[in-house]
């Protein structure tokens, strides 16, 4: 031995390894990493016997050759998905509406006998019934049934196993954009939503790549925004075109603009590693799991408790607020107009420019907690302050629409155009990440420069990417 | 006949299990679930503890640790589902948050969660957790998918050349969850002493170097259970090991006493 008598302290062991490395020599890490798999393979073989029977294993490499090929790979993705948006967005409606009669026509005019009833003074029955009662009424009745369809079906997919050859076939066009392949993977998880997504790039070893990934997760459409490019594509979109196209075409729209989105997250992971975030892409193995037959029935029942109750409840309790928020800026005046009315009129000229209109911006800037929540802000900030007569409520009730033509009424009242749905699909798609999300950003990376960025990227493009829309569309129309 | 309806009910087989959920209280032992990704670890999770962690067919799903309780056999214990890693080198943060947890969170038994159907590269990660701790449990799940696929694994043969405890599983059915339960149970309790395979060192040179650095590791820290490990990843230099030592981290897994300046 070596060692002197003085005590041994870390710095001493730290100084025996560094000459003692010097006299192994590298490579050491490698010989025992070889020991272990050449043992790993030993025992395997021993304790593994395999009779003729491979059956099943062709059928996996046959159904991976099929949808993780290059030419069928991506019609395959698409059509699987347009499949899941067309049921989701044919198979919401009913249940929407019945939910709408419910909690609107049948439970609004009962709360408010009742509160007159006890004598409740105006101020406080508009603050709970008209603000926190009906902004949660309608996230429910707009929300509940689209993510109740909507994520067991994507839980079956995710279960079966097909998202990680979802992976295997974005991983090239990732890998060309100069981001980390399992960018994919955080890209499905911020399709349900973006906290968890950036909570998922995790799985990313290189800071910087892991940097590209969290920046661009916002453009995966996130559960929030579903119902809003579901209900503007419905109403808007498929009132474009023949009835018997409406949901087909709704559909298409919608995965339009998640394309859209899954394009400019490689648009930005490209811009990104060539500027700020340069360097390497590292290499990494994705394993393509064995299909397996979905157990049904756990997963719409663990998808129905787990995610859709999770996120609606998140919904909720993000809309009973804002609901109080908007009912207080529609009634609080100052001199002859509310607060929101102050705050549209001076928004107005900037949405008009970008083919949307103050109260969407307004609408935005209340919702920056949750996205859930801008379309019935819309609705109620345009059924109060647009030129409507005889639509509406009183100040700062949320409107209730018992079905989408009421919907499409409103907003025709309130000056929307074919251009403003667009764009309002657009903008939801390409803007600030909502608050949760941005808070995550910054527990993950610690830094508020970063976190920062992750807010102005998405909103600077938003405004740039609707202004364009607008002026090219006028100049056509 | 049997006496009642409940022998054909499923949880009839989960005799002495009580699910605890969070409940994580007072607690006698921890158990760290490990494995490869997507090998059904937050399954058996779920089925140990009754909670729901999301589960889903695609590897890297659980990127954080998720905790839970269960009871078996009078003691509590709590159970840590780790991140799925191919490795425990800590060259990403799912690999450091596995190996950070094995080695500093000091599980009473380690569970290492192994696919039937693909054993050999599942082993490579088992294999490396042994060289940590000794106190490991393999599930060796996935078995009705091994059978589907015409796979027979023979696992007496694996515990005896793996020198640990094997237990053969399909936790989707719940099939061998008791047995796994008694696995851990005898594991923590002492009564089964596992004797782990460890890498053979050949070479003169380099098993002269790992005793003298062994030694001094053991010096310092007296009650570091895994002094041999430790000093193999000194001499290849790991960073995060290092700084572990540095910062007197190390010292946090044997029992309480002054931290070395």
């Amino acid at each position: 031995m070596s060692s002197e008598p003085r005590p041994i302290d870390a710095d001493t062991v730290l100084a025996t390894a560094e000459r003692l490395r010097w006299e192994v020599g590298a490579g050491l890490d490698d010989a025992l990493m070889e020991d272990i798999y050449s043992h790993a393979a030993r025992i395997a073989d021993r304790a593994v016997t395999r009779d003729g029977d491979t059956r099943r294993f062709d059928l996996d490499r046959a159904i991976d050759r099929v949808v993780t090929s290059r030419v069928w790979g991506f019609p395959i993705m698409l059509l699987l998905f347009a499949g899941v948006f067309w049921l989701t967005i044919s198979g919401a409606n009913g249940p929407s509406a019945a939910l709408s009669a419910l909690f609107l026509d049948w439970g609004l005019p009962q709360l408010h006998a009742l509160a007159s009833g006890v004598g409740a003074p105006w101020w406080l029955s508009g603050f709970l019934i008209d603000g926190v009662y009906l902004a949660t009424a309608w996230v429910v009745s707009v929300m509940l049934p689209p993510m109740a369809i909507f994520f067991p079906l994507f839980t079956l997919l995710e279960d079966f196993g097909y998202l990680p050859r979802v992976a295997f076939n974005l991983d090239a066009a990732f890998r060309r954009a100069g981001a980390h392949g399992k960018q994919s993977l955080t890209m499905m998880m911020g399709f349900g939503c973006n906290a968890a997504g950036v909570v998922a790039t995790r799985v990313i070893d290189s800071p910087r790549e892991r940097m590209i990934a969290i920046l661009t997760n916002n453009f995966a459409l996130c559960n929030g925004r579903w119902p809003t490019q579901i209900l503007i594509a419905s109403i808007f979109v498929g009132a474009a075109v023949p009835p018997y196209l409406a949901g087909l075409v709704s559909a298409a729209a919608v995965v339009g603009v998640a394309l859209l989105g899954v394009l400019l997250s490689f648009a930005v992971s490209w811009g990104l590693s060539r500027t700020v975030l340069r360097g390497e892409v590292s290499t990494f193995s994705l394993e393509l799991p064995p299909y397996r037959p979905p157990r049904i029935f756990k997963t719409i029942y663990t998808s129905v408790i787990d995610r859709t109750l999770i996120v609606l409840w998140r919904a909720v309790v993000f809309a009973a607020p804002a609901g109080a928020v908007i009912w207080l800026i529609s009634n609080v005046t100052i001199g002859d107009a509310s607060l929101a009315a102050y705050a549209v009129r001076f928004l107005n000229p900037f949405g008009m420019l970008l083919g949307l209109n103050g109260i969407i911006l307004l609408a935005y800037v209340v919702a920056i907690p949750a996205n859930e929540i801008v379309i019935p802000t819309v609705l109620m900030l345009t059924a109060l302050l647009g030129s409507l007569s005889g639509v509406g409520e009183g100040a700062g009730v949320m409107f209730q629409s018992d079905n989408l033509g009421d919907t499409y009424q409103v907003l025709r009242a309130g000056g929307w155009t074919l251009l403003t749905g667009v764009n309002v699909m657009l903008f939801s798609l390409i803007h600030n990440p909502c608050s949760t999300t941005l808070y995550t950003i910054y527990r993950e990376t610690g830094s508020a420069k970063w976190t920062a960025a992750a807010a102005v990227i998405p909103l600077t493009m938003g405004f740039v990417v609707t202004f364009f829309v607008a002026q090219v569309w006028r100049l056509l129309a | 006949m049997s006496t009642s309806g409940c022998t054909g009910c499923p949880m009839y087989s989960v005799e002495g299990l009580k699910k605890l959920g969070v409940d994580m209280r007072e607690f006698d032992h921890v158990i760290a679930l490990a494995g490869n990704p997507n090998t059904g670890k937050s399954t058996v999770f779920n089925a140990l503890t009754g909670l729901r962690q999301h589960t889903g067919n695609w590897p890297g799903k659980t990127v954080t640790r998720a905790e839970g309780a269960f009871r078996f056999n009078g003691s509590r214990y709590k159970i840590v589902d780790l991140p799925g890693t191919y490795s425990l080198l800590a060259t990403s943060t799912d690999e450091e948050v596995a190996r950070n947890f094995i080695l500093f969170g000091q599980p009473t038994v380690t569970v290492v969660v192994v696919d039937a159907t693909r054993l050999e590269r599942n082993l490579n990660l088992a294999l490396q957790v042994l060289e940590i701790t000794d106190r490991a449990v393999v599930c060796l799940n996935l078995m009705d998918e091994a059978r589907r696929h015409g796979l027979t694994v023979d696992d007496r043969r694996l515990a005896r050349d793996l020198g640990v405890p094997v237990v053969a599983t399909a936790a989707r059915q719940g099939d061998g969850i008791t047995d796994l339960l008694k696995a851990i149970d005898e594991v923590a309790s002492g009564e089964a002493v596992c004797r782990p395979r460890r890498v053979a060192i050949r070479d003169p040179k380099v098993r002269k170097a790992l005793e003298e650095l062994t030694a001094q590791v053991s010096a310092v820290h007296p009650g570091l259970p895994n002094a041999r490990w430790v000093a193999l990843r000194l001499l290849g230099g790991d960073p995060g090991i290092v700084s572990a030592l540095q910062s007197g981290e190390l010292g946090t897994i044997e029992e309480p006493q002054e931290v070395t300046a």
